[in-house]
Formats: structure tokens, C-alpha cells, sequence
């Protein structure tokens, strides 16, 4: 059972909560106990028909020919559907919010850029059937070389995996290759280190295997519209995307779904939908689309690929004082969620750790791999990976703990993050000495003691001076204007050598100990009830 | 194709329908019978999720020919409740929160009454074997397993 620790943060919370805190039965479980609860697959058409399709076996090939007439004449074949059937055949997921460039078919033109991307959809009355004409389909391909990482794909020479994407790199803001962020100098910080760690560390893709697989049933409906059984993850994404593939109007679609065997992230992409929709726009007739398992584990997106390179500078204190991150996230063949990956990754550097100096590169790169798309914590999980490995190596070289090197550099109430935003409602020392405890791991007692509330902001919250010119970052001709008012124009903050204390003391000195803080004097900007605690 | 008539018992009722040469009871009971509890995973017998119980023995439909239950008893998850009545393991299931999307959940039930219905008093090594079969990629097993023993000591209770 679930143990609520309401001693921590105690005088921030009202602990009038009626929910949280309470266990809760779910509301479908009933559903779910008596086999009652409806996923897509589990409704009766009449005249149900199968689509199954054609998929990629090459990484990068030009389709020179597709001959479908051995297809054509198998009895039962209801429906051959070609690229050119589909209406408008360019999407991008994101392209809903105005994001990246159309980049993907819904069945590939002349060019196919993955193992098992869709080229040719089968309509047929019976899957068997389908997968007969699927197999009875002659394409013939030109096969073109392939690049399957994403270092390589960035090097001068590489083949071209994406036409919207030239430089086989996601262009942000029509304008930039990658992600940047740079906050203090970490050359400086490097030469003022005791030791510097330079690691390197990968993430391999990872499929979410849910129990059911990816799939849909479409089926014509009453008013000229189509209803549309699905498996997503995201209703309005799929409604969009099928909307602008099929050059409909959304409101001829009446899209039911909410029921999901298990998605994790993989069924937030839309896979099924659109065919499944425009066979029966094209047949008159309800049409079902769903993955086999062979499928979901090949074509069904998986958690992306990542490579990192971490370099940090640490004092012998326990102190951070410089982190440079270089990153690679792998897209695969089209863009769908992995811009937005880098963007929220670039949100989290450099991890939940105050550091002075601070500086990384997080490229978002197609490569001839299955496209990657959204798992739990995506854009974070990788990196995470990365940082805290890099955390257990630093504390082991400088001869410090794990947990109270994390509680040395944790983020504290009131500093400065990297990204120019102030630090609150931090928890991380919190966390760790819970876990500490759990583990019957010993931490000394002054690490016991300290607190996210106490210590932060202060030296820890002056927000260095411009990025020097050396990075490439375009540059305003003069400093911007301070965020903060009366913050020091100077390099990142000395931190001053350890007082005669044997431990390390806390990254920067607390700033003196705020005067035992009583309520009346702190602000209750916003209390538990609206979800956030303090200030 | 050649149809052959199949006559079967499905949780206590009759039924007939024709089948196909080489079709599945899954397909059978999903789309001729219209019983949805028995869910579609993988088609070869990886995942379990459409276990179902042949005269009283857990079977993977996906991977039985419906012509060889001719005549036999099947049960699924739709008739294992006794009317209104939930039987003790969908209970357990509720109060442990054994399931979370649900769809590994008729199979994981079949696989746990076939268990019962043979030894009332498994050991936890007893339980972990008889799901061994069913992949559950939400719940990581423990609530289930806890489920299944709290079901077989409840029901001990009550007899
Ligand atoms: S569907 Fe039968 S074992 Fe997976
Ligand atoms: S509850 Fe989702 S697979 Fe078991």
C-alpha cells in the first residue's frame, strides 16, 4: 500500500484533501474484471472487411514499379489503395500546432526511408485473404544506401534520409539544427575544476509492446460520417491527422476511443486511422486495420535511440561546476514527437542540480530507422540516464557518497536553473533522503538535516553574464537586458572555499539562514489545493 | 471455402455456428459468437491474453482449431461471474488492483480460475507458474499474483 510521507513540506499542504491520499477504486475495473470493458477490436460490424498492407523490407530504396495485378485477382480482394489514392498524402504530427514540416505519407510515394514503412494497402474480406494479395504484390525497388545512426547521418556525405529535412537534422524555427542552451562558461569552469569526467552514453530504441496492438475500425455512419473505433493515445491528434490526410472535414469523422490495451507512449502516433477511414470511404463498407504483433514490434514506433556526451568539471568539495552536454536524439525516418523530444530535453539540462556553468547541443537526427515517437518521460529518460550515471562516476572519483553528492548540488528553493527561471518547490534533497532511508543507506547527519527550503538563492541565483562569442550562438550586439534587476554583471560566482567545517558544505553557503520563517511572513502564492506548494 | 458446422457449450449455452477450414476459436467466439472477453495479442501463443478454458483446461484460443472443441465445454471471462454475483477472483482483482488497462485481464482470470479449480491452496510458486503464460505489461505481476492467493484463501473461507 501506498505510504503518504505528510511530515515532509508538512505546513505547506492542506491537508483537508478529500482524493488524494485515498485509495481509489478505478472507474473501469469493473469493465475490466468481467471482460465487459470495450476496446477498439471489440465491436460487431456487419461486412466487416481487412486491410492489411505492404510494408518496406529495405531501409532506403526507390520504388521503381508496383505491380498489383496477381493481387487484383484473388477472389475476395475488395480494394487495392495506392499513395495516390490518398487525398493529401503529407503530414507531420506536430503539424496541428504548427510545428515542423509535412514530412510523412500515409503510404510512401516513390521513396521508402524504413523497414516496414506502408506502401500499398489491401481491402479484403477476410485477413487471411488480405495477407494472401499483400504477399502476391511485386515491387520493385532500387535499393539506395542507408545511414542507421545518427552521428554518421550528420556527416558531410551522408545519404539524405528526409527531402523536408536536408541536413538530416529537424530545422527549428526554419532556422537551427539543434537545440542550445548556454548559461555561464564551462571552459572556465573546466579550468577551475579538481577533475573533469568527458563519458559518452547510448539508449538503445525500445518498443512498448502493449498488449494490444495498434488498430481501428472505421465504418460509415449516419449523416455522411464515418465512425472510427481506435486504439489512440491522443483522440485529437488522430482525428486531425486523418482530417488533413483525407482532405475532410473534421466533423465528418466521429472518432470513439479513451480504451487502451496498454499504450506507454506507442499509441500516440497515427498509424491505423487514416487507411482504416479511407477504405471505407472507398468500399462503403466497415474496414479494420490492426497490427499484427510482428508489425507492432517492426513498424509501431519505439522509444527513439539516444547518444550522449557529458563532460563535467567537479571540485574536490562535492561541488559541480561546469556541465557540457552534446546530444543525439534518433527520429528515425520522419519527424513525428522527437522535436518536441529535444525541446523538453533541453527544458530539463542540466539535470535537477545547480550548476554555475552550463552548456549543450541537443540535435534532433533522421536517420533509416522505424520512426521514434512519445514513452514515458520521453525527451528525459535518456539524458537522465546519461547525467546520473555520470553523477554515481564523479561522486566515486572525489571519493563522495552518491546520495550527498546529489544532495550537494540539488536544486534549492530560490537558485538560478540554467534556463534563466527560478528554481521552486524543489524536493530532490527531500527524495533522497527518504530513499536513503528506505535503503537502510547511511548518509551523515548534516545531510539529514538539510532541507530544499533552506540554503538556495543568494550566489546560487545570479545569473551569469552573456554567453561569451565564442559560441556561435547569435548574438544581440549588446547584453540583454538583466531578468533580474541588481544582478552582479560578473563571471559566475566564485564559490567561496569551504568553511572550516569537515563535510562539505552546500554548494554555495546558505545565504544567511532566513530568519526562522513563520507563516504569517511566508506568501501562500498557491496552496495544495490548485497543486503547487508554495511561493 | 467449405463451411463446417461446430456445436459447442459456452458458458453453459448452447451454441452453433459454421467455421472455416483452419479458423481459431478466438475468431470463432470474437466474430462468429460475438464474445469479446477473450482478447487478440500476438496469434502465437506468446502472450496469453486469449486464454480461455476447454472443458475445464486453460487453452490459448489463438492457437486451437475450432473444430476440436466439438461438443465441449468452453468458459470465458464473460461467464464467470455467477449473474450479479462476482466470482471471488474478479473481486480479488478489484481490491488489489490487479488490472490497469484491463486487456491482459479475461485471460489472466482464466488462467487463475483454471488454477483454483484444481488446487485450492496454491503456493505463491503455484501461481507465478500458472500465469506464467500470460504476459502483463501494466501491473508487473505482483498485484495479480497477490489477487489470485487472497481469491484462493477467501474462497477456502467461505466453503
Ligand atoms: S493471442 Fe493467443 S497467446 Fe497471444
Ligand atoms: S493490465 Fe494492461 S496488460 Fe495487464
Amino acid at each position: 500500500m501506498l505510504e503518504f510521507r505528510k511530515e515532509i513540506f508538512a505546513d505547506e499542504r492542506d491537508d483537508n484533501l478529500n482524493e488524494i491520499g485515498q485509495p481509489t477504486q478505478r472507474q473501469d475495473m469493473l469493465g475490466h474484471v468481467t471482460g465487459r470493458t470495450r476496446f477498439f477490436d471489440d465491436h460487431a460490424f456487419e461486412g466487416l472487411l481487412h486491410l492489411k498492407v505492404v510494408r518496406s523490407p529495405h531501409h532506403h530504396a526507390r520504388i521503381r514499379g508496383i505491380d498489383t495485378s496477381a493481387a487484383e485477382r484473388i477472389a475476395g480482394v475488395r480494394r487495392i489503395i495506392r499513395a495516390a489514392d490518398v487525398p493529401h498524402n503529407l503530414n507531420t504530427l506536430l503539424s496541428l500546432i504548427g510545428f515542423g514540416r509535412d514530412d510523412e505519407p500515409a503510404l510512401a510515394e516513390d521513396t521508402v526511408r524504413y523497414v516496414g514503412e506502408p506502401i500499398v494497402a489491401i481491402v479484403a474480406d477476410s485477413e487471411a485473404t488480405a495477407y494472401e494479395a499483400v504477399n502476391a504484390v511485386r515491387v520493385d525497388y532500387e535499393v539506395l544506401p542507408h545511414v542507421l545512426d545518427v552521428e554518421e547521418a550528420l556527416a558531410p556525405g551522408a545519404p539524405q534520409v528526409n527531402p523536408a529535412y536536408p541536413g538530416n537534422a529537424f530545422e527549428y524555427h526554419d532556422l537551427y539544427n539543434h537545440q542550445k542552451l548556454r548559461f555561464g562558461d564551462v571552459e572556465k569552469g573546466f579550468a577551475q575544476a579538481d577533475y573533469v569526467l568527458d563519458e559518452r552514453y547510448q539508449m538503445s530504441p525500445i518498443e512498448h509492446a502493449p498488449t494490444e496492438t495498434n488498430g481501428s475500425i472505421a465504418a460509415p455512419e449516419t449523416n455522411d460520417r464515418f465512425v472510427v473505433h481506435t486504439s489512440t493515445q491522443a483522440l485529437f491528434f488522430s482525428l486531425g491527422t486523418s482530417a488533413k490526410l483525407l482532405d475532410l472535414p473534421s466533423n465528418r469523422l466521429h472518432f470513439i476511443g479513451g480504451t487502451v490495451g496498454g499504450g506507454f507512449g506507442g499509441k500516440v502516433d497515427t498509424l491505423t486511422e487514416p487507411l482504416s477511414i479511407l477504405g471505407a470511404m472507398l468500399t462503403g463498407a466497415p474496414v479494420r486495420y490492426v497490427l499484427n504483433r510482428e508489425e507492432e514490434m517492426q513498424a509501431g514506433p519505439p522509444r527513439g535511440a539516444e547518444r550522449w556526451y557529458v563532460k563535467d568539471g567537479v571540485m574536490n568539495d562535492g561541488r559541480i561546476v561546469a556541465r557540457q552536454l552534446r546530444g543525439y536524439f534518433d527520429a528515425g525516418a520522419y519527424t513525428r514527437l522527437s522535436s518536441y523530444a529535444v525541446h523538453k530535453c533541453t527544458a530539463h539540462i542540466p539535470g535537477p542540480y545547480t550548476i554555475p556553468n552550463v552548456s549543450s547541443d541537443v540535435f534532433c537526427v533522421f536517420t533509416h530507422r522505424t520512426p521514434a515517437t512519445a514513452m514515458r518521460g520521453f525527451g528525459v529518460t535518456g539524458v537522465d540516464f546519461a547525467l546520473e550515471c555520470q553523477m554515481d562516476k564523479l561522486a566515486r572519483a572525489i571519493g563522495m557518497d552518491a546520495i550527498e553528492f546529489r544532495i550537494l548540488n540539488a536544486y534549492r528553493d530560490g537558485d538560478m536553473k540554467a534556463h534563466r527561471r527560478e528554481a521552486k518547490n524543489c524536493a530532490l534533497i527531500e527524495c533522497c533522503q527518504v530513499a536513503a532511508e528506505k535503503a537502510n543507506w547511511p548518509i551523515r547527519d548534516e545531510f539529514k538535516q538539510m532541507s530544499s527550503m533552506t540554503g538556495g538563492g543568494g550566489e546560487r541565483a545570479i545569473m551569469p553574464v552573456n554567453a561569451p562569442a565564442r559560441y556561435d550562438a547569435p548574438q544581440p550586439a549588446a547584453a540583454q537586458p538583466p531578468l533580474q534587476p541588481a544582478v552582479a554583471p560578473s563571471a559566475p560566482p566564485p564559490q567561496p572555499a569551504p568553511a572550516a567545517q569537515p563535510a562539505p558544505p552546500p554548494a554555495q553557503p546558505a545565504p544567511p539562514p532566513q530568519p526562522a520563517q513563520t507563516d504569517q511572513k511566508r506568501t501562500y502564492r498557491f496552496s495544495s489545493v490548485v497543486g503547487t506548494r508554495r511561493r | 471455402m467449405t463451411k463446417t458446422p461446430l456445436q459447442f457449450r459456452l458458458n453453459g449455452a448452447e451454441k452453433a455456428v459454421f467455421t472455416e477450414g483452419g479458423q481459431n476459436l478466438l475468431d470463432v467466439l470474437r466474430r462468429e459468437v460475438g464474445d469479446f472477453a477473450p482478447k487478440y495479442g500476438c496469434g502465437q501463443g506468446a502472450c496469453g491474453v486469449c486464454t480461455v478454458l476447454v472443458d475445464g483446461e486453460p487453452r490459448l484460443s489463438c492457437l486451437t482449431l475450432a473444430e476440436t472443441v466439438q461438443g465441449q465445454a468452453v468458459e470465458t471471462t464473460s461467464g464467470l461471474a455467477d449473474g450479479p454475483e462476482l466470482h471471488v477472483l474478479q473481486t480479488a482483482f478489484m481490491e488489489h488492483f490487479a488490472a490497469q488497462c484491463g486487456f491482459c485481464t479475461p485471460g489472466m482470470l482464466m488462467a487463475a480460475k483454471a488454477l483454483l479449480d484444481t488446487n485450492p491452496t496454491p503456493s505463491r510458486d503455484d501461481v507465478v507458474e500458472a500465469i506464467s503464460g500470460n504476459i502483463c505489461r501494466c501491473t508487473g505481476y505482483e498485484p495479480i499474483i497477490d489477487a489470485i492467493l487472497d481469491a484462493a484463501h477467501n474462497r477456502r473461507r467461505s466453503a
